[in-house]
């Protein structure tokens, strides 16, 4: 029976890549280790080998096709005996299976749409009525973009406007980034100002603080936030807290960026959310972006502000595509949370990758005819407490949904908010929907029963509106 | 082993520099060093007084007995070169040159200290004298104080940077990660190792494998040497020549500055570690302060007389410097909230 060559993940977050080239053409012989084709991730190009014997019979995808979804077949290989006639059954049972593996809903709904229909919700995404931005004026030119090239353009711009800024961190330079979020920064700034450090996070941490101390405003970047913790000692007891205990005199103006959070099946040790960590400090704003937009407003925002920054960023949205505004300068303020979507009849609230169950789920509570409002804090300190209350005062209801640990997590922390200001208001306890108290479980099974779910979301919604 | 006794050994790696020769003080440097070690001898016996009737809270940590290292130091320095280094501190901002009022009121937790009573006895900066604190966390001080010369390094001008920490410090990793950072980039740094022999109760001996911690830059390349913490002069010495390696670009150097210090860790340290002997010892033998003032009579650059005038001069200074922090008012009750953001 012919061997079909599948899309590789590259990856442990790949969904999607291009076929940049075959190496090999139709009836060329094939052995196992063969370099046979190159693909090109929004991370790197990639050499695909092949691990199998024969003759390449039918190259399925051809040469320069983009956004090939990960385990769609790409070739077929012929064993001893067999010819390009016994390929044809294969066929649609495959495809069936590639179409099964197609990128997940929302990133079809951040999927391009025409410029002209900015106002009004793309047809492919009828189900998430987005509140207008309040941040974006009427009428602004948007162009898609990954929120990986979104926090590109943030530091490019930002690194353009003051020359004090500087970029520091394991491979942000010639590597073009671990998480390429740095591509192309060395080639324009040099490597005065995008610096590849030995891998000593207390180390390079320390040095970024002093340097901000100093008066420079240096953006370090951690491979991932887990590898921070060898950090956190500068973070808080330097960065955080010498304004305060200078009386005034000397602070520093920094931003420590990563992606944190689960990724994808790299378990306990390279998976934790910090968020509920570093927004116990006073001293630091905490910023984690949902969107493509609100990444680039937001870094450039935290790059600006005169304090230690904490830029919370997922791995998983890094290729997420979105609309972000064409303008010369597009700053979001920090400490303002976001209606994702209008509603009713419970508050939904959570940031970052929580925005993916969040929204999700409200689509689900719409069927049923429960429009859920869904709140995208996107700064979780300073936390903008007057909109969680508007809403929950509005809505009776709320429940919050985030990645990382519930006790003495940022859903307690909203929990509490709400009860100070709006108990009276409440029609139900407020539920939290949280990643278990368990270390992140390798087995992919295990793993999405660790992390919360559409399903809990709506479930807890349901349950506080007493249905 | 004598109580501080310089090998003079420079250790480099590739580029064996000799061990730096003492210089000779003109009547100006030595009356200057006099000045103001007993600057700070005095303040710090004040606050070990003011301690005791619980004006000074928290921690304090005393630098009676190291006076001659800051002092030294602080000679080979212009305008614009910086200064960073633990919680034993209130030596290195009196060298600084800032003012004993300030300090002391910062000691006695009062509106006008340094920090707004905010800091403390460890956490103190002045952006003005290029004082880049006082941190608490043992060996933090390290990477920040290369980042302060990074910071240099990136804007191009010839400051340096000098980053003080003990042999206790000397053991924390952050402090080779900044070794390294510092040679591959060269950065314009001093590493100022204040070897007091005791990190609080813990002799080097017992907590370190390599006692030389001028050797322990060797692995990343960077020179070091020992030397006399007790002479000022040969600190000064010392000093000049590694400011002068660092204005040159040639990266980072390290100072192990052997010294003593006479009291506890801190105010509630008993020093029940060491004998009374042994710190009887330098202090007759190797006092930085009486071996300045020896010297001045001997070269005939002050009288005793004149030298007693020093002395009142500097007693009024602490003893209004004390007057000061004890009746200055507490901070206001709404500075709790500020200078937490900017």
């Amino acid at each position: 029976m012919p061997t079909n060559i599948l899309m590789p993940a590259l990856s442990p977050t790949m969904e999607k890549g291009n076929l940049a080239k075959w190496l090999k053409k139709e009836g060329d012989a094939i052995k196992s280790g063969d370099i046979i084709a190159e693909i090109e991730t929004d991370k790197a190009t990639m050499e695909v080998e092949a691990s199998d014997e024969g003759t390449l019979g039918k190259i399925l995808i051809a040469e320069g096709t983009q956004d090939v979804a990960v385990n769609t077949p790409i070739a077929v290989i012929l064993n001893d005996g067999e010819d390009a006639s016994s390929i044809k059954a294969g066929e649609p049972a495959a495809s069936q299976k590639a179409a099964e593996s197609a990128p997940p809903a929302a990133a079809k709904a951040e999927a391009p749409a025409p410029k002209e229909e900015k106002s009004a919700p793309a047809p492919q995404a009828p189900a998430t009525p987005v509140a207008a931005d309040p941040d974006i004026p009427e009428g602004t030119e948007m162009v898609t973009m990954t929120m990986r090239e979104a926090l590109r353009d943030a530091m490019a711009e930002e690194m353009r406007r003051d020359g004090d800024v500087f970029v520091m961190g394991e491979e942000v330079a010639e590597y073009q980034g671990a998480y390429k979020v740095t591509q192309g920064l060395l080639q324009e700034f040099g490597d005065k100002r995008v610096i590849d450090t030995p891998i000593t996070e207390h180390g390079f941490a320390g040095l970024g603080t002093g340097a901000a101390l100093a008066g420079l405003k240096p953006i370090v970047e951690f491979m991932t936030f887990n590898f921070a913790m060898q950090a956190i000692d500068q973070i808080i007891n330097s960065a955080a807290k010498t304004l305060y205990m200078s009386g005034g005199q000397m602070g520093c103006s920094i931003v420590f960026r990563g992606p944190n959070g689960a990724a994808s099946r790299v378990a306990a040790q390279h998976s934790q959310d910090y968020a509920s960590w570093y927004s116990n400090i006073p001293g630091l704003r905490v910023i984690s972006p949902s969107t493509a937009a609100d990444a680039k407003g937001l870094l450039k925002a935290a790059i600006r502000d005169p304090n230690p920054v904490i830029f919370l960023e997922n791995e998983m949205l890094y290729g997420h595509s979105g609309q972000v505004p064409k303008l010369d300068d597009f700053v979001l303020p920090i400490g303002k949370a976001k209606i994702a979507r209008a509603g009713k009849d419970v508050t939904i609230i959570s940031w970052s990758n929580g925005m993916n169950y969040a929204l999700k789920a409200a689509d689900e509570l719409a069927k049923d005819g429960i429009e859920a409002e869904v709140i995208d804090l996107r700064t979780l300190k300073p936390m903008d407490t007057d909109t969680i209350i508007a809403s929950v005062k509005k809505t009776g209801r709320a429940v919050t949904v985030e990645e990382g640990w519930a006790q003495s997590g940022v859903g307690a922390e909203i929990a509490m908010r709400i009860m100070e200001h709006a108990f009276d208001y409440l029609d139900a306890p407020v539920a939290r929907i949280t990643g278990k108290e368990v270390p992140m479980p390798y087995a992919a099974n295990l793993e999405k029963l660790a992390l919360p779910s559409v399903a809990e979301v709506v479930e807890a919604a349901k349950a506080v509106c007493y249905r | 082993m004598p109580a501080v006794k310089a090998n003079s050994n420079t250790q480099t790696s590739d580029d064996p520099a000799p061990s730096t020769p003492l210089i000779e003080f003109s009547k100006e440097q030595d009356l200057s060093a006099y000045q103001t070690m007993l600057t700070i001898r005095r303040f710090e016996e004040k606050a070990g007084q003011m301690y005791g009737m619980g004006l000074i809270g928290g921690f304090c940590h005393l630098y009676i007995g190291q006076e001659a290292v800051v002092v030294g130091m602080q000679m080979a320095l212009k305008e614009g070169d910086q200064v960073i280094t633990g919680y034993r501190d209130h030596g290195h901002m009196i060298a600084c040159g800032l003012d004993p009022k300030g300090v002391m009121a910062e000691l006695t937790g009062r509106a006008h200290g340094l920090s707004k009573g905010k800091g403390g006895s460890m956490h103190m900066f002045s952006k003005e004298k290029g004082f880049y604190g006082g941190h608490g966390i043992v060996g933090a001080q390290v990477p920040l104080g290369t980042g302060l010369a990074f910071a240099n390094r990136y804007r191009g001008n010839d400051n340096v940077t000098l980053a003080y920490f003990g042999d206790g410090a000397a053991n924390q990793g952050q402090v080779y990660e900044s070794f390294n950072m510092a040679e591959l980039w060269k950065l314009p740094v001093i590493y100022v190792i204040e070897n007091n022999r005791y990190a609080m109760g813990t002799s080097s001996t017992r907590s370190s494998a390599e006692t030389n911690l001028s050797r322990r830059g060797l692995s990343f390349k960077i020179p070091g040497e020992q030397v006399d913490g007790m002479d000022v002069r040969a600190v000064k010495a010392a000093g000049d020549k590694a400011v002068a390696w660092c204005r040159a670009g040639k990266g980072p150097y390290i100072l192990e500055m052997l010294t003593y210090r006479y009291r506890g860790h801190s105010m509630s340290d008993p020093a029940k570690y060491r004998t009374r002997e042994e710190v009887d010892k330098v202090r007759s033998a190797h006092d930085p302060i009486d071996m300045v003032r020896q010297r001045i009579l001997e070269k005939k650059f002050a009288k005793e007389e004149d030298l007693k005038k020093i002395d009142a001069s500097v007693r009024d200074l602490v003893n209004e410097a004390a007057e000061f922090a004890t009746h200055d008012p507490e901070p206001d009750v709404l500075e709790l909230f500020t200078d937490i953001y900017r």
